[in-house]
């Protein structure tokens, strides 16, 4: 029996780590929020790898905070140990992990939601979303509007707009030998009611699967067989809000350790009894995180692959085994593991299990992550097809700052892939087709050299300040760091450096040639050796500037040529994406338009050509087509 | 919408007169056929005039010409457009385009001079339909013409570059996405040498380049047969088909000399051994010394016997010499009795698969069937043999040519020191334009690579 009847300005389903984002930024714009979750206690909950940021996934942590969201100061705040990955490679790819206290984390994220204005937390499942037909004079290509949910205990909420993140809770089952829970991670009670709510609203489901690795008690370990790993000495912080000198912390270590052909044996003689290839498991895995099964199977020449050992938080005994997920059964699991040098006597905590659920096909969506035929209702995270929490969480903070946008009339906000890899990541996920979970990489971002994680403030923070998630304070003070940035670049390229025996002595002190003539400094530092940083003694005049100051004239200077190339080619692109394309634009009006390309265009309704051009099946004749009927058909 | 870049493109078909259009349109025409041409001061001339000159590139004279030029908005394309007027022979018309295209001009598309006389306003909005259909024609046909020049060697050649290429790839950015993984030191002394090696190859691409190098050199072809079968009357058939076009030069083997001629758009570059005289040497004596000579470059044979009387042991001899090189017997003196059949002919000189055609050179009779075959046997006869194999040709050298400069940035990216993701950005680069060549898109090539060579992830 209906009995509830509530009325907030927005839902979001699920807190995981886009649905966190997604309400604290729709409940800071001043939108009455509620969130559900199928357990209060699994708020921001991290139930597989032990860490935030990585490769490619520091950058997106690094974006969601230049837009005013919360993982970054997060994660500050509770890390146990923190590294700069590829410091030896180009500034482009440098890449901030940091280890998380798991408990901490989730228990942080929970205080900053509790103590959040406009915003309610409830656990209870929602089993039913409610639209109703749309206003025809309603000029978008939706049919209909969401109104609100209701929940499997027979309560109604309404709201102008409802976001799904619902993670990999949707009709969810773990698996691990013949042993199957129809549950969420951890044994969290699984949604299995809004899948079919969601098909009912014409929105195609994709099952797909992901996998964990067993937890072992770290007292069961021998540390000495393992190389430790430490952090960096110097730990530089996720958020651009985070004083440096405030989190230079007593860090915990993690281990290297490796598989070798006991192991590989064990797998191979079990792989019968592992559901990924006894056919139990229908869904498809995510190429990048592979089971160890997959591993020994798809790469049979290798003679070892490289287990990462990492602490589970400051008050657990468990120990992630990264690189190591399994469906394997309980028996076999305690096999291939004791094979592992240090892990001889290796006591289980928790089992490796694989885990299937559903999520949309996120093609169904536009860039705004709202989808195309319900008005109001987003999608972000996991339940998209993605993977990961640091592409939930830039998901998330979008869905709920176009869901704010939506309600407060406001132009919508669309990243494009030349701003950032959150616009990288939403394009590729709403454009292109998708066939295992995503996860964000560097080769992904074309131009990777322009969108660094050491910018993302000078990228993105103008959005985060124009939607009104970033404060005054914060915008002001990265348009002061752009202005000194710029004058110091200029300021530098008419500095001189001659070529007298002081330079000589000083450069060959930096292992440098020295000069025969004089040049510019902003032209010395071009050498591979030099930095702007470390030919400070020749330049006398130097005003004092922060490092995050000195950081970026470097960067600018020292990679001039490459970055310049990229910046044509960004305008190259805009010119495309700038070309829009109507919401409703009748394809079938289109005279001879190809039956692929129609047919493909009809099913995307691309944004723009730019989008349309990156349609597989979409030729340059099909574009051209396309513009010169849109041509045509100006201001008729 | 005003377009940018400038486009080039050959404007005129293989006409009989023998005149070739390339025309060149947007904001830079002017100032980039300025660059290559001698005779007049173009940034100065005013709009519909006509200029006389030479267009030349690095030195190079490549032809005499006539420029008509046409100042925005008063051109087809409502742009800046130049119109040369150079030779029809496809040598030149390829050579002209090349030196526009190095001078900064883009190959047009199919159909984008109509493409930007529409969107410039150029015609009204019923012509739209027609413009859509004919981006797609020309596309369909470009396509067709692409697949069916590149030989199955040359498709194989560029698939396994881009292949080395695109593991490389794979490897630095598996590294840079696995670091704890894998490690990239001693990584760039292999690139280097990798990436001198491919573009070794693909200079040895843009020199062998089959199709390439008949369409730009024509095809070499040697006239072999006995003393008074009528190879110096066939010669001049074949010269005075088309006088316009044929010019002398020097030949490369020694005292012979070269004759060019141009068969409905096939040049043929003909190696004039007809003044042999006899000698008392028995090879000498048959004429066929400095053939035999010339016969190792050659793409064709023409092997004439005299049908009016019966083979003789020097036909038996000449014939013994072909070897594996492409050949047409030619059946000469067809308006005198016939003695030997086609029939014969094959069997007894043993030309089997060799197509065999009648002629009468003294009378220009059988010259269109020749010329027929010759086209089905070099161009598989899937195309006529136009400009749009011009395009395409000129089109892969500009992707070949693009290639080595993002190569060249590779290397130069390496000396620098620059780290290794640096290189990424010019190697698929490079890779995406190999790609071009053979017709395929990059899409998810990298990613794709990444995971099916490298085992990555937690």
């Amino acid at each position: 029996m209906p009995y509830v009847e509530e009325t907030y300005d927005v839902i979001v389903i699920g807190a995981g780590h886009a649905g966190c984002e997604a309400a604290l930024a729709t409940a800071r714009l001043d939108l009455s929020t509620i969130i559900f979750t199928v357990s209060i206690d699994s708020i921001a909950m991290m139930p597989c790898n032990p860490n935030i940021g990585g490769t490619s996934k520091g950058h997106l942590v690094r974006e969601v905070d230049a837009l005013g969201g919360q993982m970054g100061i997060n994660i500050d705040k509770t890390f146990i140990q923190s590294k700069m990955l590829n410091k030896s490679k180009g500034p482009a790819v440098h890449s901030l992990r940091a280890q998380a206290d798991k408990a901490a984390y989730s228990m942080r994220m929970r205080e900053t939601l509790q103590s959040t204005a406009n915003l309610t937390i409830r656990q209870a499942e929602v089993a039913e979303l409610l639209t109703e037909p749309l206003d025809a004079k309603d000029h978008s290509r939706a049919k209909k509007r969401i109104v609100g949910v209701r929940t499997f205990s027979g309560a109604f909420y309404h709201a102008k707009a409802v976001i799904l993140c619902s993670g990999v809770y949707l009709n969810a089952r773990c698996l691990y030998g013949d042993t199957i829970n129809e549950t969420g991670p951890n044994g969290l009670q699984a949604a299995t009611h809004l899948s079919e709510s969601l098909q009912k609203n014409g929105i195609e489901l994709y099952r797909f699967k992901t996998g964990t690795p067993a937890r072992i008690d770290r007292r069961s370990i021998d540390f000495s067989k393992l190389e430790e790993q430490n952090g960096d000495e110097k730990i530089c912080p996720f958020s651009f809000s985070t004083d440096p000198s405030e989190i230079q912390i007593d860090q915990v270590s993690c281990y290297l350790t490796y598989t070798n052909e006991e192991t590989h044996r064990i797998i191979r003689e079990n792989l019968d009894r592992s559901p990924m290839y006894s056919g139990v498991i229908e869904g498809t895995g995510p190429r990048y995180c592979p089971s160890i099964e997959d591993k020994v199977v798809h790469f049979p020449d290798k003679e070892r692959h490289q287990i990462f050992v990492e602490p589970e938080g400051l008050h657990t005994n468990e120990m992630y085994l990264s690189g190591m997920s399994s469906s394997m059964p309980e028996d076999v699991q305690y096999q291939m593991y004791r094979t592992l040098p240090g892990f001889e006597h290796a006591v289980i905590v928790r089992n490796a299990y694989a885990i299937e659920y559903d999520c949309i096909n996120p093609n169904q969506l536009k860039p705004t992550l709202e989808f195309k035929e319900i008005k109001g209702f987003f999608s972000a995270g996991q339940s998209n097809g993605s993977s990961g929490y640091e592409e939930a969480a830039a998901q998330g903070i979008l869905a709920g700052i176009n869901a704010a946008m939506l309600i407060k009339q406001e132009e919508p906000l669309v990243i494009d892939r030349s701003e950032g890899y959150l616009g990288v990541l939403v394009d590729d996920l709403v454009t292109k087709e998708t066939t295992e979970p995503y996860r964000m990489m560097t080769s992904r971002a074309e131009y990777r050299l322009l969108l660094r994680q050491d910018n993302a403030d000078l990228r993105l923070s103008k959005y985060g300040y124009r939607v009104g998630l970033l404060s005054k304070e914060r915008y002001d003070h990265v348009c002061e760091k752009e202005r000194l940035i710029g004058e110091e670049i200029r300021r530098i390229r008419t500095v001189m450096v001659g070529s007298s025996e002081e330079v000589s002595l000083c450069l060959s002190s930096l292992g440098s040639v020295p000069l025969t003539h004089g040049m510019s400094l902003a032209e010395l530092i071009r050498r591979p050796e030099l930095t702007y940083q470390n030919v400070a003694p020749l330049d006398p005049d130097r005003p004092v500037l922060s490092e995050e100051v000195q950081e970026q004239v470097n960067i600018a200077v020292k990679y001039e040529g490459y970055i310049e190339r990229q910046i044509k080619q960004v305008e190259e692109f805009k010119r495309l994406e700038n070309k829009r394309i109507p919401e409703n634009f009748d394809y079938d009006a289109v005279p001879s338009l190809r039956i692929e390309a129609r047919q493909k265009l009809k099913r995307f309704t691309p944004a723009s050509i730019g989008q349309a051009s990156r349609i597989s099946g979409v030729s340059p004749a099909d574009l051209t087509v396309l513009l010169v009927f849109m041509e045509a058909n100006h201001g008729k | 919408m005003m377009e940018r870049d400038t486009i080039a493109a050959i404007a005129t078909g293989l006409v009989p007169s023998g005149i070739g259009i390339i025309r060149v349109s947007g904001p830079d025409a002017i100032r980039i056929v300025d660059g290559i041409f001698t005779g007049a001061d173009l940034s100065e001339a005013s709009t519909h005039t006509i200029h006389y000159g030479m267009i030349s590139l690095h030195g190079e004279l490549i032809d005499e010409v006539l420029v008509a030029l046409m100042r925005s908005p008063r051109s087809y394309t409502k742009e800046d457009t130049v119109e040369i007027d150079c030779h029809g022979s496809p040598l030149v018309m390829q050579k002209v385009l090349e030196a526009v295209c190095h001078a900064g001009a883009r190959l047009a598309e199919p159909g984008e001079f109509t493409k930007r006389a529409f969107f410039n306003g150029r015609m009204d909005l019923s012509e739209a339909e027609s413009v859509i259909d004919l981006i797609y024609s020309k596309t369909d046909y470009a396509r067709k013409s692409a697949l069916s020049i590149l030989r199955g060697s040359m498709k194989e050649k560029i698939s396994e570059l881009r292949k080395r290429l695109l593991h490389r790839t794979a490897y630095i950015e598996a590294a840079l996405d696995d670091p704890e993984h894998y490690d990239l030191s001693g990584f760039t002394e292999e690139l280097r040498r990798d990436v001198l090696q491919v573009e070794d190859e693909i200079d040895r691409i843009l020199q062998t380049s089959e199709n390439g190098r008949l369409l730009a050199e024509g095809i070499r072809t040697v006239i072999l047969g006995k003393p008074n079968v009528g190879k110096s009357s066939l010669l001049n058939c074949l010269l005075g088909e088309d006088r316009a076009i044929v010019t002398e030069i020097a030949g490369t083997t020694r005292d012979t000399l070269e004759e060019q001629a141009l068969l409905d758009g096939i040049l043929l570059k003909i190696i004039d051994t007809a003044g042999i005289q006899d000698t008392m040497d028995p090879v000498e004596k048959i004429g066929v010394k400095k053939a035999v000579d010339s016969l190792s470059d050659a793409d064709l044979i023409l092997f004439v016997v005299d049908g009016s009387k019966p083979l003789t042991e020097e036909d038996h001899q000449i014939a013994g010499l072909l070897g594996p090189k492409t050949v047409l017997g030619l059946l000469n003196k067809s308006d005198l009795p016939a003695v030997v059949s086609k029939e014969m002919m094959e069997e007894q000189l043993s030309l089997s698969g060799i197509p065999i055609l009648s002629i009468s050179s003294k009378m220009g009779q059988g010259l269109d069937q020749l010329k027929t075959t010759i086209s089905n046997v070099f161009f598989q006869g899937n195309i006529s043999f136009n400009d749009e194999l011009i395009v395409t040709n000129v089109r892969q050298k500009e992707s070949l040519r693009k290639t080595k400069e993002s190569l060249s940035r590779v290397l130069e990216s390496i000396e620098a020191g620059m780290p290794e993701d640096f290189y990424s950005v010019d190697l698929m680069d490079a890779y995406g334009e190999l790609g071009r060549i053979i017709g395929e898109k990059v899409e998810e090539d990298l990613v794709n690579e990444i995971f099916a060579e490298f085992c990555m992830g937690k």
